[in-house]
């Protein structure tokens, strides 16, 4: 077990904000073994308890700064970070830090449902009981499905597969299944890409409520749903850079949702949330 | 050539002029009509049917017409031995008394213990391959040199068992007989060729079929399940052995018992290295004999009831890999079933 994550243990940063969860230091990440830059100079404060939202255009790299907040990054072979991301001040790409544990405690809903080819029931104990959970299974599991909005829809057939639950409800059975290892934070790749307005409010309810306990981080591309559930908004963005030939994605703004898509100070941002982009 | 002409004979391009139409094409069932084919291709087609109807049910027919005549051919010794056949080991041309035990024992025995031996390795490897443990490009060259070693000839493998492998093994065989001579399975000394040996050459002619295969599955396991195994806190090993060995796991049992089935019925290789002795013994270090190396040495010089022996004891193999081939595809949909 890595003991480095314990807060006794964890060397704290200089100047580190007890409200920050997350931060990013002048973050890059790049691709095929730094031959591709995704995103450059990334800074960002994500607080605690908080909705925050990435939006902006197809391949600026919100999924790939998404998953460097949790390392999800480290399994593609020749990705590379440069900078530092900050999980309540401990540097999570330290070398004393367990990637296990950093995706444990900083769990991840995809863009597509992804269920495990298991019953719904074991679907969300699985991850509980590799991570040593000791308590009552069953009752872990109808709290966790009622926490994503999905207890009523599948209390009847928690032992038929996960695979024989809509779209939505795999959604929802995916969210269940990150709440049951009791993360600290989730993070959300478009949830809602592929369904229909129904499900996506009832996540979006879902996270409302999830908001109480949880730090949240949602890429998404519905403007409605960023203002609907975030409190932050960072606006992604593609730019040219001097020295580097090809597109290359950084964080072009970032703030309170309201004044994101109210009175943004960049143009860009501006054009992008009324929809006058590109 | 107006339009609608064009059309009707210019067979690859279709392209409908509207406006050139004529007026007794007005309705949209003719329209669907229009593409009618010359009657070249037409006849080109029919006779393709035919002909890959008469291939495809020549193969049922070759393999109806193989297994009656090997049971017409076996029909004498079934008469005189019966079941007998199957459990006595006598084999004796002199007196034209024969029993395949010893045979089927060598059978089971190297194939079955070449799977044991080869299936871990085989899915280990193929895991290593796979899951990135190392650098893609030492990955690839690994990979290559495995399905190189599917690429040897048999009998190279058998030559190279003999000379190298055996000798080579030598000492680590009498180690084994030397400590665990109580056991049936290690009681006589090795002296050469014999059953382990042949096993071991099975083994290296089995090891690429399962690793080739179980490297396929396993990089079909879709990305998302990857990713959903280890975002929510899975460590390597748990991913592997919980979610994308499972995820495997139909694709991994057919390479299996598809290697099976031809440990079993393979013959050069195990021919030259068991030592082919119709003497039966339990033990794994004396030589032996298999359906497959037996058939292979005495059809020669065989004649009268002893080639009726030997095609009952052919029988008796394709019994046995069809036995194998209807629980591989019974393993397959029962694993296949509970993981999909
Ligand atoms: N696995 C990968 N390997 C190589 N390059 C990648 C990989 N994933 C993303 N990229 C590259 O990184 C850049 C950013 O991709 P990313 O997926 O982060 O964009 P995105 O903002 O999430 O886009 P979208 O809104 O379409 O999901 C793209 O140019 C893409 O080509
Ligand atoms: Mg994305």
């Amino acid at each position: 077990m890595n003991t480095s994550m314990n807060p006794s243990s964890r060397p704290q940063s200089t100047n580190h904000n007890p409200e920050t969860c997350l931060s990013l230091q002048n973050v890059s990440i790049s691709y095929g073994n730094g031959k591709n830059v995704a995103v450059n100079n990334v800074f960002m404060e994500i607080p605690k308890g908080k909705v925050t939202a990435f939006i902006g255009p197809s391949g600026c790299g919100k999924s790939t700064v998404l998953r460097a907040l949790n390392r999800m990054n480290d399994l593609i072979e020749g990705c590379g970070l440069k900078g530092r991301v900050l999980f309540d001040g401990q540097d999570l790409y330290d070398k004393r830090v367990d990637p296990v544990e950093v995706r444990r405690r900083i769990g991840m809903v995809f863009q597509k449902p992804n269920p495990f080819p298991k019953s719904i029931y074991e679907n969300i104990a699985f991850g509980a009981r590799i991570n040593g959970y000791q308590g009552d299974m069953d009752e872990l599991v109808e709290s966790s499905l009622r926490k994503a909005a999905l207890w009523d829809e599948a209390k009847d057939k928690l032992k038929e597969s996960g695979f024989s639950l809509s779209g939505g409800q795999q959604q929802r059975l995916c969210i269940a299944r990150t709440i049951a290892v009791e993360p600290e934070v989730i993070l959300m790749d478009e949830p809602c890409s592929a369904l229909d307005p129904i499900s996506t409010l009832k996540i979006e309810e879902t996270m409302h409520e999830l908001k109480k306990t949880f730090t949240i981080v949602i890429v998404t591309h519905n403007m409605q749903q960023a203002t609907r559930v975030s409190d932050l908004t960072g606006f992604f963005n593609v730019t040219d850079l001097v020295d580097y030939e090809g597109k290359v994605g950084c964080l072009e703004e970032f703030g309170e949702t309201e004044r994101i898509f109210n009175s943004p100070a960049q143009q860009a941002t501006q054009d992008y949330v009324s929809g006058r982009f590109g | 050539m107006n339009g609608y002409q064009r059309f009707f004979h210019g067979s690859t391009k279709v392209c409908i002029d509207v406006g050139a139409l004529p007026m007794s094409l007005d309705t949209k069932a003719d329209l669907f009509r229009l593409r009618l084919r010359p009657w070249t291709e037409k006849i080109t087609d029919q006779s393709f049917r035919l002909l890959a109807t008469v291939l495809a049910s020549l193969v049922g027919l070759i393999l109806a017409a193989i297994l009656l005549t090997v049971l017409a051919g076996s029909r004498t010794a079934m008469a005189t031995f019966g079941l007998g056949f199957l459990t006595t080991s006598n084999w004796n041309p002199v007196t034209n008394e024969y029993g395949a035990f010893t045979a089927i024992y060598g059978t089971l025995a190297t194939s079955l213990l070449s799977l044991l031996i080869a299936v871990p390795l085989g899915v280990g490897t193929a895991i290593f391959l796979t899951e990135n443990f190392i650098p893609s490009k030492a990955r690839q060259i690994i990979g290559m040199m495995v399905e190189l070693l599917a690429a040897i000839p048999s009998v190279v493998l058998g030559l190279w068992a003999i000379f190298v492998m055996e000798p080579f093994l030598r000492p680590l065989l009498n180690s084994l007989h030397a400590t665990l001579g109580w056991l049936p399975f290690f009681s006589t000394e090795p002296e050469g060729p014999g059953i382990a040996p042949a096993i071991l050459i099975l083994v290296v002619m089995i090891l690429p079929i399962i690793t080739a295969i179980a490297r396929d599955s396993l990089s079909q396991v879709p990305t998302e399940l990857r990713q959903a195994a280890y975002g929510i806190g899975t460590s390597r090993w748990g991913a592997i052995f919980q979610v994308i060995l499972p995820a495997a796991i139909s694709g991994i049992a057919g390479g299996v018992m598809l290697s099976l089935g031809r440990a079993m019925g393979e013959t050069m290789a195990v021919t030259m290295i068991i030592g082919n002795s119709n003497n039966f013994s339990l033990s794994l270090l004396a030589p032996g004999n298999t359906i497959a190396s037996m058939l292979a040495n005495q059809f020669g010089e065989a004649d009268g009831s002893q080639v009726s022996s030997l095609m009952y004891a052919a029988f008796v193999l394709m019994l046995l890999t069809l036995v194998v081939n209807v629980l591989a595809q019974w393993v397959v949909r029962r694993l296949s079933l509970r993981y999909t």
